[in-house]
């Protein structure tokens, strides 16, 4: 300060002066200055968190569980979901689902992302670019995709898997994201769905059922040992997919903040509650704590807290993964018995039980000074029926909208390999290449 | 000449290798093999899938053996891979018409 002139000083602070208001006074750079540093610094790592969720956590996740003719074309189902749905988001799946508030689904204002610059904003989250928050949301398109074939592992043929994953996105996971996240009527009824209950697990878990239904079980699937060909790389796997969720939940807080560190928290210790809670019952009712048991509790927790993170205390997350490990080990095992379905990686018993549950939950355990919404413990009660019918819709939809699709696909293509195909094992027929 | 088969436990492996080694036998081929016979496999439980597998890993040695320590070869191998728990495994000896070294071209004992 003692090195320029008081003359030369003033004349600097008068020019600053001038420049900052004029700044101010001109709505474009009014606009840029909402853009946050932090947010869009914490948004983009989230993303790429999430994305890594996919690849290679959900990859590695259920490659690991399949035989070993299958482990490759596993893999395949996660890459081609990352490819395909990215393109498909950017050309009319954001705009559908996050451009304008009409109850049903968005517009197409943003076909090809027209119209988004540097300084655009979605009003769904104006501190970060608005190319970070369509990227961002890309990523939970993609994850729920890849989600859905765990059902129908070892035995779906690759070309009807993309026409169905193709067409499971836009009827399924576009319009759904619209109405729980978008402005679309399911939020406006009030449905909380933090980081995708319904939109991500549920409506995977659902989907995941029917076609396991429509496409029957595996040859073999009761008889034959189908033991997990390497479990190491499902633990792997699930490792990333724990780490990543700090952005699947964290991240949907859509900035750097509290809010995020909270889902966080919760998140974290709904996983761990989870994986203990499992491999407690396991231990309890056969002796042995399993490793998959243990990573299944964890994924459990972790599927279950996602729609109430942002919405309840850190600790509720110990709660809701306790409750978590024991709705979907029941899933998992009496249930699927007793109905007899061939729910190969027990998407529906994992995502869909535990979406469901955790949506439910939300509805409970709400804490107004969180997020914004009072649940059941703070007498609001009304909310739990609320999640109720955001849960009913997402079955409804997601359910019917599966069936049709896969009738659908049914007769451009055939949804099974052959019996010759499956016995031979997807990776030599549907790819061409085999483990060694 | 005779072909010594052994199925043992793949723990096994170095202490046979090293009492063959003692007695003069400086070769042998091993492959990784399944089977059972009296030992009983055992229950894996994925989820809510239980699979008895009754195959039991264990490795297959082979060794050739000039006729005369034939009789020598099986003792040995016996003491040495024997624990006394049931799946110890077993041993065959047949016998060999022809041997021949591939890089020098000897044959029968000479190959050996």
């Amino acid at each position: 300060m003692g090195v320029l002139s008081s003359r030369a000083a003033a004349k600097i602070a008068a020019a600053t002066s001038v420049a900052a208001t004029s700044a101010l006074a001109t709505p474009a750079l009014a606009e840029t200055s909402a853009i946050n540093a932090a947010d869009t610094a914490w948004m983009i790592v989230a993303t790429a968190l999430v994305l890594m969720m996919t690849i290679p956590g959900l990859a590695l996740f259920y490659s690991g569980m399949v035989r070993k003719k299958n482990v490759l074309a596993t893999m395949a189902q996660s890459l081609a979901a990352v490819a395909t749905i990215s393109i498909l988001w950017v050309m009319f799946g954001y705009s559908l689902a996050f451009v304008g508030d009409g109850p049903w689904l968005g517009t197409l204002d943003r076909w090809f992302l027209a119209g988004m610059d540097m300084d655009s904003v979605n009003p769904a989250a104006r501190t970060i670019p608005e190319s970070l928050f369509m990227l961002y949301q890309m990523t939970f398109a993609i994850i729920t995709v890849a989600l859905v074939a765990g059902s129908v592992a070892d035995r779906m043929r690759f070309s009807a898997y993309l026409l169905f994953s193709i067409g499971w996105f836009v009827f399924v996971y576009v319009p759904l994201a619209h109405w729980v996240w978008g402005g679309g009527f399911l939020a406006s009824m009030g449905v909380l769905d933090f980081a995708g209950g319904l939109v991500v697990h549920l409506s995977a878990g659902i989907g995941g059922l029917v076609a396991a239904k429509v496409m029957g079980r595996r040859h073999g699937y009761g008889s034959e040992n189908m033991s997990p060909f390497d479990l190491s790389l499902a633990v792997l796997g699930t490792g990333l997919l724990w780490v990543g969720w700090f952005g699947f939940n964290g991240g949907s807080a859509l900035a750097a903040n509290s809010r995020a560190v909270m889902a966080i928290t919760a998140t974290h210790l709904a996983a761990c509650a989870g994986a203990l809670t499992w491999g407690a019952i396991e231990w309890a009712t056969r002796r042995k704590p399993s490793v998959l048991g243990m990573i299944s509790g964890a994924v459990a927790g972790l599927g279950t807290i996602t729609p109430a993170s942002g919405f309840v205390a850190p600790w509720h997350g110990i709660v809701i993964g306790v409750v978590a490990g024991l709705v979907c080990f029941w899933a998992c095992t009496w249930l699927k018995h007793r109905f007899d379905y061939d729910d190969s990686l027990d998407v529906f018993g994992v995502h869909g039980i535990g979406g469901m549950t955790g949506t439910l939950l939300a509805g409970v355990f709400a804490v107004n000074a969180i997020g914004g919404t009072a649940g059941l413990i703070e007498g609001h009660a009304r909310q739990v029926l609320i999640q109720l019918y955001g849960v009913a819709v997402t079955l409804v939809w997601s359910g019917g909208v599966t069936y049709a699709l896969l009738k659908i696909v049914g007769v451009l293509v055939p949804l099974r390999v052959s019996l010759q195909q499956e016995l031979e094992g997807l990776d030599i027929s549907q790819h061409g290449e085999a483990l060694q | 000449m005779k072909l010594v088969v052994a199925i043992i436990k793949p723990f096994k492996l170095d202490e046979v290798r090293q009492a063959l080694t003692a007695i003069g036998v400086h070769g042998m081929t091993v492959t990784e093999v399944k089977g059972y016979g009296r030992q009983k496999g055992h229950t894996e439980i994925y989820r809510g899938a239980e699979y008895v597998v009754n195959f039991l890993p264990k490795l297959r040695i082979e060794i050739a053996v000039a006729s005369e320590i034939a009789d020598r070869a099986v003792e040995v191998i016996t003491s040495s891979a024997r624990t006394g728990q049931i799946g110890d495994g077993k041993i065959f000896v047949t016998p060999i018409d022809h041997a021949k070294r591939i890089r020098t071209g000897e044959t029968d004992s000479d190959a050996l």
